[in-house]
């Protein structure tokens, strides 16, 4: 795809006026920060939600920022207060009672023998293992191993390892205790990284 | 080594990571990977998971679709 409008980065000057436009209700103003913010809104929404609802949570969060821009002030940067807005309106959309139910992640996560020691012969990952998979399908394996975890997981990890709330923080958004986040949390990076042992435990001794 | 197990190793790692556990217990925990291949090799690669993770989502772009663009438009003005 090809974009429709090239648009170069903005500079602190650039964005305190793109900010005094929209607070002056400058309809070109709306339509340029739909579209310098939205690709990336709507990446960060795709992390939580399936297309269509993501999508509405992007709506949702430029309906919001608009509402909110008299209130912008100018300490965080225009893309860090967009992206706390997205996140908020994605779990707006994530069906509370859900995230409170318990998933079993039994299949994923590492097997034990009855004395304590792992079941299967653990082969390290090459030191070299990430680079020798390359950026690009590395990028693309992690993302797909993340989108098989259970959601409740899956959104815990989001939430604490690439959004970096805290334990705290993300128990309250998610209606959950904290010690439910770090038990999912670890669970998670534990389901993930078996996930991912296969491809990059290749070539270990 | 230790009488700590893997498998209390890998159910404790998190604690041990974010340095919650007490200093008696962190000892024994540090002392079982010293002396234990598998799970070394087990914190490695947790760790390895979690760096990945971030990378995966560094700088997460797309194209807006021209259709959400007029949707988001069109909604502020009703
Ligand atoms: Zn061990």
């Amino acid at each position: 795809m090809t974009r429709t409008w090239q648009l170069a980065p903005l500079t602190a000057a650039g964005e305190a006026a793109l900010v005094a436009r929209l607070k002056r209700g400058d309809e070109a103003a709306y339509e340029e920060l739909v579209r310098r913010y939205g690709g990336r809104l709507l990446q960060v929404a795709r992390r939580y939600l399936r297309e269509e609802d993501a999508r509405d949570a992007v709506q949702d969060a430029f309906v919001s920022a608009f509402k909110a821009i008299d209130r912008f002030d100018g300490r965080a940067q225009l893309a860090t207060w967009l992206h706390r807005i997205v996140v908020n309106a994605s779990l707006m959309r994530l069906r509370r009672p859900a995230m409170q139910r318990e998933e079993s992640l039994e299949p994923l996560l590492p097997r034990f023998l009855d004395d304590g020691h792992f079941a299967a012969v653990r082969r390290p990952w090459p030191e070299d293992a990430e680079a020798r998979l390359g950026r690009a399908e590395t990028r693309r394996l992690v993302r797909r191993s993340i989108d098989r975890l259970p959601e409740t997981y899956r959104t815990v990890l989001l939430l604490r390892d690439i959004e970096e709330l805290d334990g705290a923080e993300t128990a309250e958004r998610l209606g959950i205790s904290p010690g439910a986040v770090k038990v999912r949390l670890h669970r998670a990076r534990q389901a993930l990284r078996e996930l991912l042992d296969p491809i990059l435990s290749e070539g270990a001794a | 080594m230790s009488d700590l197990t893997c498998r209390e190793l890998a159910d404790f790692l998190l604690d041990y990571l974010e340095g919650e556990l007490p200093a008696a217990q962190a000892r024994t925990f540090a002392d079982h990977l010293a002396a234990c291949p598998a799970c070394e090799s087990y914190l490695d690669s947790y760790r390895r998971t979690v760096a990945l993770e971030r990378q995966a989502f560094a700088d997460d772009d797309c194209d807006v679709p021209e259709e959400l663009v007029q949707a988001i438009l069109a909604a502020r003005r009703a």
